[in-house]
């Protein structure tokens, strides 16, 4: 236990890697707490998953694959929205075969580069341990860029979480801020593959969030202890998998999991 | 309909139809609500009250004819419109206190950036105690009774500053003496803006309305028609216990 951290106060590799959970964690509890009142796991979840065909094409073409998994989850975004607000009656079928087709993608073009098996599996279940200065850096700036919008947009973000018509009736475009928030869960989403990997993300999007929602009645302060929880499961889920080499990601997904049915059974008892 | 509406009117409907994938909701309909009328919309239920109502609020776009308020078309007017939905438009879980699903009645009137503004709080503690629910500012929207809840929706709109109230069935879900006291509640407001709502019940809202609008597709009877069994058996086909039941004495 104590190697843990006589690492962490030597070793750059754990102070990225605790810092880049305290940095997911940030755009997790803002994020996630829209995500989890608009009930938008599943479109989350579309993105994030097709985010692998931009990574993928990245990787191929020897660019930098975050830079592909934003380009892949903006789009992503934008096009599951427009589907969600223009066609709604093929919402649930089309957002799974983009969730597939992107997936697809960035198989097929990983497998054609080499080091199929590493990459393709530090993709889909993230490795925290070998986060770079420069990953941080993006990390960072994509937190500031959420915490702008949010600060710059709360009132309307909440407003058409809340009540899409009122909005509308109030004069507000609920379609662009509709599109705006999703462009956000995209941002968010990069930022959560680099520690949990995309086939993770949406627990550690939504399993905060949820938990907050149980405690707290407004969104910002949902935000703010979605937060803190994210840190506290991303900062224990590394101490717990450090020693007995554990893959982290999985190691911090199981944490805020326990961490929520836990919740969930003590709000049903104590009601 | 007697056609003394000058084009200024609070509300002036002319000619309008609308239909929905081919399906016919509205024909026909021809309106006029003066400033300070507090004006009554009724008719079975599918009869088109609702997508009248949003109409006027410019939620839906109609095939054929035109709106205006206070001679203005809709789009320049939204400002000016306070509007009560049907309890059922969001989730009873959201987390969300009183005084903030209030505030929302200042969007598009407050600053587009940032938080809500110092004026716009003041405005909010007025139209709650208007509508006493200032003991219940902090209260999560989930802990509400349906009355309360009919209540917070009220001031939401009273936030805006209306100039016209458009009411959907405010009075649906919630019991009768909350029922009057809520109606009373519109009666002062009725002093300052003009009023209309919808209801399912003719007994009820004839003691307080000065007009009233009978829909079922067109119009089938209004304010200047006495309403006789003869109408409501247009209106509603014969079914009239709904109306018959006068609950508020």
């Amino acid at each position: 236990m104590l190697e843990f951290f006589t690492t962490l106060s030597s070793q750059a590799f754990l102070q990225n890697a605790f810092l880049g959970g305290i940095l997911a964690s940030i755009g997790c509890g803002l994020t996630g707490s829209f995500v989890v009142v608009n009930r938008i796991g599943y479109m989350a979840g579309g993105i994030a998953h097709s985010v692998l065909g931009g990574m993928g094409i990245a990787y191929y073409f020897d660019l930098n694959p975050f830079a592909g998994a934003l380009i892949a989850a903006l789009l992503a975004a934008l096009i599951i929205g427009t589907i969600k607000l223009k066609w709604k009656h093929q919402e649930d079928t089309t957002i799974g075969a983009i969730w597939a087709i992107g997936m697809a993608i960035g198989i097929l073009f990983i497998s054609k580069s080499d080091g199929y098996n590493t990459n393709l599996m530090s993709f889909l279940f993230g490795n925290i341990l070998i986060i770079s200065d420069e990953q941080l850096f993006i990390m960072f700036v994509l937190d500031i860029i959420t915490i702008i919008f949010m600060t710059l947009f709360y009132k309307q973000l909440v407003a058409v979480s809340f009540d899409i018509e009122f909005a509308t009736v109030r004069g507000i475009h609920v379609n662009l801020f509709y599109l705006l928030l999703l462009c956000l869960v995209a941002i968010t989403v990069v930022l959560l593959i680099q520690v949990v990997g995309l086939i993770l993300v949406i627990a550690l999007l939504t399993l905060p969030a949820a938990i907050a929602k149980q405690y707290v009645h407004s969104i910002g302060l949902m935000m703010l202890l979605a937060s803190l929880l994210g840190m506290l499961f991303t900062s224990l889920g590394l101490f717990i998998s450090y020693e007995p080499d554990l893959p982290a990601g999985a190691t911090i997904i199981l944490v805020a999991g326990v961490a929520y049915f836990l919740s969930s059974l003590l709000r049903t008892i104590f009601r | 309909m007697v056609e003394t509406s000058t084009s200024d009117s609070a509300i002036h409907i002319s000619d309008i139809n609308f239909s929905f994938d081919k399906l016919s909701i509205l024909e026909n309909i021809n309106m006029t609500i003066e400033q300070g009328d507090f004006a009554g919309l009724i008719g079975p239920n599918g009869g088109g009250k609702t997508t009248l109502l949003k109409l006027i609020l410019g939620l839906y776009k109609p095939q054929s004819g035109t709106i205006t308020l206070f001679g203005e078309a809709l789009k320049k007017q939204r400002k000016i419109i306070g509007y009560v939905p049907q309890y059922a438009n969001f989730s009873s879980d959201f987390p969300i206190s009183v005084k903030d699903t209030v505030l929302q009645g200042r969007l598009g009137l407050t600053a587009c950036f940032g938080f809500y503004n110092q004026q716009d709080k003041i405005i909010v503690d007025k139209v709650m105690q208007e509508t006493e629910i200032t003991p219940l500012a902090q209260r999560p929207i989930q802990s509400l009774s349906g009355g309360q809840m009919q209540r917070v929706l009220v001031a939401r709109a009273l936030a805006t500053e209306p100039e016209i109230m458009l009411l959907d069935e405010p009075t649906a879900n919630i019991d009768q003496r909350a029922e009057k006291d809520i109606f009373d509640l519109f009666k002062t407001i009725n002093k300052r803006m003009t009023i209309l709502v919808i209801s399912h019940d003719i007994g009820f809202v004839s003691d307080y309305i000065n007009k009233v609008f009978c829909l079922n597709k067109t119009l089938v009877c209004h304010d200047s028609t006495p309403v006789t069994s003869d109408t409501i058996h247009t209106l509603y086909g014969g079914h009239i216990s709904e109306v018959q039941h006068s609950h508020h004495h």
